[in-house]
């Protein structure tokens, strides 16, 4: 068996489109990710306290099971509860879940990392609860959070990998079919390989570039 | 008609679970004087400040500032009343705090740091609220840093805006909590030199503080804590002269350095 190149590059159309499917599922599932983890985290921390429990339980129970089990639940066990989703929105769903799981542990660790003395000093001059979240705790947030943040993004691309088992057409999908139809598995998965990787390297760089912009507003020692 | 004094603190108790921290404090503070408020390590002094910042809420007791009730009135048969939030947001208005971490936001420069309330709080536009923190950074002597983040400033330095920050915003009262504690000692002077030129101008201030020779030569009045309980109050040279009360001995050479107490 050779690496054939020209079977790739005859194919690069269908795996570029399934790309964009990978890279539009990554981007829209950590952003939704984000956003819901952020709104749970709030929820818990300045919710009644009953709420912090209800929450406790469905996040532990994403982040305690494997995503592959969950994605599989939702798509195969979803039509018994009357929840029928496309392979796509299953998908999305079912990555901005697992990724509102564990993002909202890390807004929570960034909410637990603040000094209390920095919140209450916007206190003391009058900023109320709303302006102490909007102008202190999410921008002092962001840059303690940034590099786990960017570790967990890079994280969520590689689960896009798993959603080849419910069919939808990303880029793993794409280049499985195209090695079980020309038996060329491994001329596929090395590109497979790069290609996550640069993802990866991108993801990483542009967090680089952001932690050194913000290197300045680092925790002032005292 | 006698003025009221700008902090009147009654009978005051505070407890954190079942451990009471301040029994029953009086305190009055004059405006336009310093208040000294010195003791031992544990003796309540910080939560003496942060009640009256209205950080933490008493359990028992009230407080006034300027003659208004700070958080709670007593009702007719001497139970506490919750005052509404804006209420307390007016009365606190009144009153400036300093912490022995400085506590800058890391997000700003020293000038966003002073202008911040002015533009969040006050509804300032941008432009006049930084030339009224850039005034006040020049009061500190800190105009030339007003670009600089917390994390490119020296302790001294943060302090001093720190100090620039609680001041924009015009407070007639302002609470100082171990101000210089954190610093080495080549900076403290830089802070309480900045302090001693606030007292002359008039401000009413509360300050806790180690530094005896500060409250010796600043405070017009000292009150010691101990245990929750102020033991002594009254003018440096009553509190520290001799004879002197045994707690307060007992303070001194505990707390003290022996240069420091023969100082005195
Ligand atoms: N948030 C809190 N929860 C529980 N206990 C507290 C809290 N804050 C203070 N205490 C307790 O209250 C007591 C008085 O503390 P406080 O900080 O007022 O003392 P202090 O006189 O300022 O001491 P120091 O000189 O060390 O700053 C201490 O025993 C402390 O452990
Ligand atoms: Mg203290």
């Amino acid at each position: 068996m050779t690496f054939d190149l020209d079977l790739i590059i005859s194919f690069l159309p269908d795996i570029l489109r399934a790309l964009g499917v990978t890279i539009l599922l990554w981007i829209v599932g950590s952003a939704l990710g984000i956003l819901v983890g952020f709104v749970i985290a709030v929820l818990r921390r300045y919710g009644p306290r009953g709420l912090d429990l209800a929450l406790l339980a469905p996040v532990e129970l994403i982040r305690g099971t494997p995503f592959l089990v969950q994605i599989f639940l939702l798509y195969y066990g979803g039509p018994f509860i009357g929840l029928s989703l496309d392979s796509v929105t299953a998908g999305l769903v079912g990555l901005t879940i697992y990724g509102a799981a564990y993002y909202s542990e890390l807004w929570r660790s960034g909410f637990n990392a603040i000094p209390r003395g920095h919140i209450e000093a916007a206190q003391c001059v009058g900023l109320n609860r709303r302006q102490t979240l909007k102008r202190i705790i999410l921008p002092e947030m962001t840059m303690l959070l940034l590099p786990s943040m960017v570790n967990m993004t890079i994280l969520m691309l590689k689960e896009t990998a798993i959603l080849s088992i419910i069919s939808v057409p990303e880029l793993t999908l794409a280049v499985s079919a195209l090695g079980t139809k020309y038996y060329a598995f491994v001329e596929g998965f090395a590109i497979l390989a790069l290609v996550y990787w640069a993802l990866v390297e991108a993801c990483s760089a542009m967090g680089r570039y952001a932690e050194r912009r913000l290197s300045k507003y680092r925790f002032a020692a005292t | 008609m006698t003025e009221k004094p700008a902090i009147k603190v009654e009978k005051l108790v505070k407890r954190f679970g079942a451990n009471t921290v301040l029994s029953g404090i009086d305190l009055v503070v004059p405006r336009g004087q310093v208040t000294c408020l010195i003791g031992p390590s544990g003796s309540g002094k910080s939560t003496l400040l942060r009640c009256i910042a209205f950080l933490e809420e008493a359990n028992e007791g009230l407080i006034e500032i300027n003659g208004e009730p700070l958080g709670f009135t007593s009702g007719e048969y001497g139970e506490r009343n919750r005052l509404p939030a804006a209420q307390i947001q007016k009365v606190r208005s009144h009153i400036g705090m300093v912490f022995q971490q400085f506590n800058l936001w890391p997000h700003m420069t020293a000038l966003g740091n002073v202008a911040e309330a002015l533009v969040t709080v006050r509804g300032m536009p941008r432009k006049a609220a930084e030339e009224r923190a850039m005034a006040q950074l020049s009061n500190v002597g800190l105009s030339a840093r007003a670009g600089h983040y917390p994390s490119e400033l020296s302790g001294g330095q943060q302090q001093r805006v720190a100090i620039a920050r609680a001041l924009a915003l015009d407070p007639d009262i302002m609470l100082f909590d171990e101000p210089t504690s954190s610093l080495d000692p080549e900076l403290t002077g830089e802070v309480l030199n900045v302090m001693r030129e606030l007292a002359q101008s008039g401000m009413t201030m509360l300050v806790v503080t180690h530094e005896i020779g500060f409250a010796a030569s600043v405070g017009s009045k000292i009150v010691f804590l101990d245990h929750g309980e102020k033991i002594v109050e009254g003018r440096p040279d009553e509190v520290f002269g001799k004879p002197r009360h045994e707690r307060i001995d007992q303070f001194l050479d505990t707390y003290l350095d022996r240069g420091a107490a023969t100082l005195l």
